[in-house]
């Protein structure tokens, strides 16, 4: 009951605190929408559907990391941080509330694009049942990711020079714009460590029939590297935070 | 068995002893002090016993509940306040209140109910609906005291609590702490603060490069060192003839005469006064005072630890 008392309302202080704060909401709306407009611009027509998956990939991708980092990093630099450390209630409970909020604000950063596409496109034939997981998937590795980079990270400016570090490679390794098979050779298996490959592959199938694997193998591949990336960071973290 | 047990406790950050084996005891609603001056080990010992750092060697007992293993049954129990105030600095005081009650898993009701007590009892309550950053350090030190204590806990933990804090703050803080020890918590504090450690503190610790140099009651602290014991009377008109006389009526004393119609006596052992107010009688000396002249913790203090009181009067980074 503690758990699940403190587990809310450490949700509820990061959704009104950050996520709901101006800038915040504008950096998630904003960047999403003008990555849409631009492409919408470019290739006006019929390859938005071919488009779209890339650009929810790439929303919740950087709603994630962006606000992880933040969140936690800047809690750390004022010393609050430590308030969650001390308080009766496991360091998995306190990590998942972290995570919690940014992952809900990935999933809904990822309907930016959809919604201003839908005034351009029929969507009616998205599989939306592959594409809702599957956004719930990205959201969670990439949310994890941005975890592991504020354990590291000491000040909320190396936190987001360390997810951009990140960010930028994998968008164009992941198969968001280029696809995979189109990369240089050496390239390729770099492609397959990276979960966002997973997931933009399962909404590609969900949009347009255009996935390379299948959905089984993707959510397969997604739900390890979220096991195995929420138990490096606890590690991490044990190492890391409590000195 | 003692409510705090702290066992050959020690820490080391590379080459550096933060805190070099020390143990000690804390009974139950006690104020045990650590009193030591900057980079002594302190913050490095609370961060230990409060399960916030790893302890390099040691244990650390508390209520019966084992730290190292157990963190988070002992930090149930335990309020802290860290030595900087750090609470969420976009919240108001009421809702930073709230929102640490419920990381102690209070209900909604109990944590309103309990937060409007607080704000109440801290004199906080106009400051309720502001945010944390424009309070004032006074303010901002007491919504963080506030906090610590929003579940009830059975100890709390004080790092430097008045450092940098006006007097009259100051003096409502340590009032606080005297009151929760009536009410039965335990509270272990750290402090630079001679005359705080001296006027709250049922026992005090004195710690140096790490290591404890002496502890117990501030009486048992004063007997650690042989000082004279003194004396002073204000009488009525004397001469250095009854001083004279004084001192060689009562064997070992000496007697020395001040300006001011007054004298003082001094001894090696406890002095009983009513053979010399006698004598003072009998002379026909009036005597309107009697005070015995203690040596102060400050002078045990130095002595003991061969450190300058003067170090640990220095605020951390200058007159802040
Ligand atoms: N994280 C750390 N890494 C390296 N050295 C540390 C660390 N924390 C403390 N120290 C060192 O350990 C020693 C004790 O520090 P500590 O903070 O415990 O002292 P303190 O008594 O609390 O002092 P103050 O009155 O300044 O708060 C100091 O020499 C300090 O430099
Ligand atoms: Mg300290």
């Amino acid at each position: 009951m503690t758990s699940l008392i403190a587990y809310w309302n450490i949700l509820k202080k990061d959704v009104k605190y950050y996520y709901l704060k101006p800038p915040n909401i504008s950096w998630g709306i904003i960047f999403p929408l003008s990555w849409t407009l631009m492409q919408l611009i470019r290739s006006p027509g019929g390859s938005i559907l071919e488009l779209l998956p890339g650009l929810i990939s790439m929303s919740v991708l950087f709603g994630t990391t962006s606000m992880l980092a933040v969140t936690i990093t800047f809690e750390r630099s004022d010393r609050s941080f430590e308030r969650l450390l001390l308080a009766p209630i496991s360091l998995h409970t306190m990590v998942l509330a972290k995570i919690s909020g940014a992952i809900v604000f990935g999933i809904l950063n990822a309907f930016v694009p959809v919604f201003f596409a839908s005034f351009f496109v029929h969507l009616h034939e998205v599989d939306w049942k592959l594409v809702l997981p599957a956004v719930l998937m990205i959201a969670v590795t990439s949310t994890l990711l941005g975890l592991l980079i504020a354990v590291t990270a000491k000040q909320v400016f190396e936190a987001q020079t360390f997810s951009n570090l990140f960010r930028f490679p994998m968008l164009f390794l992941s198969g968001l714009f280029i696809p995979i098979k189109d990369l240089p050779r050496f390239l390729q298996p770099i492609a397959y460590c990276i979960p966002l490959t997973y997931g933009t592959d399962v909404i590609k199938g969900a949009f347009i029939g255009a996935n390379v694997l299948s959905p089984m193998l993707s959510f397969g591949a997604l739900s390890a590297f979220a096991i195995g990336l929420f138990i490096i960071s606890l590690k991490n973290i044990h190492k890391k935070w409590i000195l | 068995m003692a409510f705090v047990r702290v066992s050959n406790l020690k820490k080391t950050y590379g080459d550096v002893t933060a805190v070099d084996d020390i143990s000690f005891d804390i009974q139950k609603g006690e104020i045990f002090g650590f009193l030591g001056p900057n980079g002594a080990g302190k913050t490095s010992t609370v961060n230990m016993m409060i399960g916030l750092s790893r302890p390099t060697a040691g244990d650390v007992v508390i209520d019966g509940i084992d730290v190292r293993r157990k963190p988070k049954q002992a930090q149930a129990i335990m309020g802290i306040v860290a030595d900087e105030s750090n609470l969420y600095k976009d919240m108001d005081g009421f809702e930073n209140l709230c929102f640490c009650a419920a990381l102690y898993g209070m209900r909604k009701e109990e944590r309103e109910l309990r937060a409007r007590q607080l704000l109440e009892q801290f004199r906080l309550k106009e400051a309720g609906r502001r945010p944390f950053k424009a309070y004032s350090k006074g303010m901002r030190r007491k919504l963080t005291i506030a906090a610590a204590l929003i579940h009830s806990p059975r100890i709390l933990f004080l790092d430097e609590p008045t450092t940098g804090i006006d007097v009259e703050s100051s003096r409502q803080i340590r009032e606080m702490i005297v009151k929760l020890k009536e009410q039965g918590t335990t509270v272990f504090l750290t402090t630079h603060h001679i005359e705080e450690a001296e006027r709250i503190c049922d026992r005090i610790a004195f710690i140096a490069k790490g290591q404890i140099v002496a502890s117990g009651t501030v009486a048992e602290l004063m007997q650690r060192i042989s000082l004279d014991r003194a004396i002073h009377f204000v009488t009525g008109i004397q001469d250095d003839e009854f001083a004279f006389e004084l001192q060689k009526n009562f064997e070992g004393s000496q007697v020395e005469r001040k300006s001011d119609h007054s004298l003082v006596m001094r001894l090696q052992e406890r002095l009983e006064l009513f053979p010399v107010m006698e004598f003072f009688h009998h002379h026909g000396v009036a005597v309107y005072e009697a005070k015995e002249l203690r040596p102060s913790l400050e002078d045990v203090f130095v002595r003991l630890t061969g450190i300058e009181s003067s170090i640990l009067k220095k605020e951390k980074g200058g007159g802040k």
